[in-house]
């Protein structure tokens, strides 16, 4: 018989119940909740009159709406009178349940998936869900993570369950070692490249071989977050030494007898070595180089060097169409060069790209420069509280405020414009974050995605270089 | 929930790929804490030619006469044909919700991206994957044909074109039954409480630490 893959063992260890008709019910043992898809779950709890099942499962923050400028007057000075009401809500909800929630001004506050792995609420070996799709992010630990919809972060507040259906396995290997200045994110950007925004369509997406062996937690995270742009709502990287490094001593990981019981459980968390995959794609990592989206979907992705593609070079209508739609919406010519489009606005942050490491490589490629004159914001937002307290501590901060890029309280942002971080219509951004549809970013917003390394770059240049010419200079 | 059994209804087109979530209700209408009111902002960065805000009256804002479900020979439409991976990105239910409120009941496409295809379930929408050869028959037969409407048949797991031609569609034995019947699956699930309880106790012994830590 076959062995098992990291998926097969933690889907399986969760199972509460199997049901006839084919449908599973599995154990929940964390949800994380932010203030924009849970206001009608805990509506939906009160209004049939139940209670969580388990008030210790769960952890929130607000993250979507909160302003990123000063905001030391508290959540009653958010301007934006929708917002407000969303996230007093949420301080409302949870306060209601006994839920425990870091508020908009508590230093812990941040991105919900930059916050929980940082306090140690997601382990490796849980399920965790969260009613936001990057959730995937999580798999990085080693853990079974992934977004569900409003109704089902009720379903799992009541129950603590829920109903799914098995993944299928993908098992997406990098091999050999990445070039200088190509990061996490040209990896992930260079993945959905090939296997495209659907490409992972019910599959759980496991990241292996030396790249992601060798990679950080923080860029193992920035991988797994974007799985769900290549359609797996599951990324997961098995456990290593490194995992176990970066859990231990946080806030709610185990401690003293009950962390060595705990490592000993986790070091199970690998694929077995006769794991069967559905679907394998190889990939050398030394092919792979620093990435930026020209089009309006994160499959339409090219290395920096390279033209925006012309849709002659296609024989399929549907895609010939998407590829003029995107061209026309983005504004751009065929064949174009990529280093040739300018940039109005730089973006760094959101659950991608926002924890210490992302922000040390910005700061490298910024450090005694300046931003163009072109640019008109280049904004930096760090992914929570803490992760600001430590970039501040390291004197980032103070090298992107004097290179002309602005310094900012922690949130999504810019990712999604909810709160007042927006572009103006037409206009083109470097953006670390993990979408670049129609208007993410703001109406008429033209979104190209990158690694924080290429985006300090373009802000310097206010166009797009190619990092690694430019860190040489 | 609302049940679904049949349905008959106007289709209409909406000949792109990869139309996702953001496109689907744009990111300033999550601002509600409500689950309805959503269907006048379906689409509005396409419907509509100016930058829509919540809880504004939409009858008066400029619409985009090119957009599908803007022209009156669509008016009514209870059925959306799609391309493939409708519904990715963002795993916001606001946009089955939105969908739901518009008075769409129905969405036919090749591939769906999976949250909101598991959303549509818990809302009373039902999202059916035909072949790209069927799709691509019905996007001719319904901008051929001014009124072309289509019959949904869930029990019989059936699409039935104006002439006659039964295509034939897969559904999960337990979504279908929750749709069929309007059935809250939290309800069910509670069913299995003592399950749940046991599985609990389980994991308690063998890994303490999840329990009692966050507080």
């Amino acid at each position: 018989m076959a062995g098992k893959t990291l998926y097969d063992k933690l889907f399986e260890a969760h199972l509460v119940r199997q049901n006839d008709d084919g449908s599973s019910l599995i154990y929940i043992d964390r949800q994380v909740l932010h203030e924009v898809t849970s206001p009608q779950a805990f509506e939906g709890l009160r209004l049939a009159g139940r209670q969580p099942w388990r008030i210790d499962a769960n952890i929130a923050t607000p993250d979507h709406n909160v302003p990123t400028t000063e905001r030391s007057g508290g959540v009653d000075e958010i301007v934006d009178p929708v917002s407000k009401i969303q996230v007093k809500t949420l301080d409302a909800n949870c306060d209601e349940f006994g839920i425990l929630e870091f508020k908009m001004n508590d230093q812990r506050q941040g991105i919900v998936h930059v916050m929980a792995p940082e306090q140690g609420a997601i382990l490796p070996g849980v399920t965790a869900v969260c009613g936001d799709s990057h959730t995937a992010t999580l798999g990085a630990l080693g853990a079974l993570a992934h977004g569900v919809g409003t109704s089902e972060v009720e379903h799992v507040l009541a129950t603590q369950c829920l109903i799914t259906k098995k993944m299928k396995n993908m098992l997406v290997r990098v091999d050999g070692e990445l070039g200088a200045g190509v990061t996490p994110k040209d990896v992930v950007l260079h993945v959905i490249g090939v296997i495209g925004t659907a490409g992972g369509t019910g599959y759980a997406i496991e990241f292996g071989g030396d790249v992601f062996r060798n990679m950080s937690m923080e860029g193992r995270m920035t991988v797994c977050n974007m799985a769900i742009e290549a359609g797996a709502r599951v990324g997961l990287v098995s456990v290593d030494q490194i995992t176990l490094d970066y859990v231990n001593g946080r806030t709610y990981a185990p401690k003293g007898e009950q962390w060595d019981q705990a490592v000993a459980a986790w070091k199970g968390l690998v694929s077995d070595d006769d794991a069967e995959f559905d679907e394998v794609v190889v990939i050398n990592g030394a092919d792979i180089a620093p990435q930026v989206t020209w089009g309006t979907s994160p499959e339409m992705v090219v290395s920096v060097n390279d033209t925006v593609p012309n849709p002659a070079n296609e024989s399929d209508q549907v895609k010939i169409d998407g590829i003029n739609r995107a061209l026309e919406y983005m504004g751009l010519q065929a064949d174009q060069n990529i280093t040739d489009i300018k940039l109005d606005r730089v973006f760094i942050g959101s659950c991608t790209n926002s924890r210490i490491e992302d922000l040390r490589s910005a700061a490298e490629v910024v450090k005694g420069r300046k931003v163009a004159d072109n640019i008109i914001q280049a904004l930096v937002v760090p992914g929570s509280g803490l992760v600001k307290e430590q970039a501040e501590a390291e004197g980032l901060d103070k090298i992107f405020t004097e290179a002309g890029l602005e310094w900012r309280e922690p949130g999504c942002s810019m990712c999604l414009a909810m709160n007042p971080d927006k572009l103006g219509a037409g206009e083109h951004c470097a953006s670390t974050s993990n979408r670049n549809f129609e208007g993410r970013q703001g109406f008429g917003g033209r979104t190209h995605l990158v690694s924080p390394a290429m985006a300090a770059a373009a802000a310097i240049a206010g166009h797009f270089v190619d990092v690694r010419d430019f860190v040489k200079q | 929930m609302k049940k679904f059994t049949t349905m008959t209804g106007i289709a209409a087109p909406l000949d792109r790929a990869n139309v996702d979530t953001d496109m689907i209700i744009p990111k300033q209408f999550l601002k509600s804490i409500k689950r309805s009111g959503f269907g006048p902002n379906l689409f509005d960065e396409l419907r509509y030619l100016d930058e829509g805000q919540p809880d504004q009256d939409c009858s008066g804002r400029p619409l985009n006469e090119e957009f599908v479900l803007n022209k009156p020979r669509y008016k009514g439409t209870s059925v959306l044909l799609a391309r493939e991976n409708f519904g990715c990105g963002s795993s916001r239910e606001h946009a089955p919700w939105a969908l739901e409120d518009f008075g769409i009941r129905v969405v036919i496409a090749p591939s769906f991206a999976e949250i909101f295809f598991n959303n549509c379930f818990k809302n009373g929408l039902l999202p059916i994957v035909l072949s790209e050869a069927q799709v691509d028959q019905l996007f001719k037969e319904v901008e051929a044909n001014e009124g072309y409407e289509l019959t949904v048949d869930l029990e019989n797991q059936k699409v039935v074109t104006p002439s006659g031609d039964e295509l034939a569609f897969e559904v999960d034995d337990f979504r279908k039954h929750c749709l069929l019947n309007g059935l809250d699956d939290i309800g069910l699930t509670l069913q299995y409480a003592d399950d749940i309880k046991a599985y609990e106790a389980k994991a308690r012994q063998q890994s303490p630490w999840l329990f009692d830590a966050i507080k």
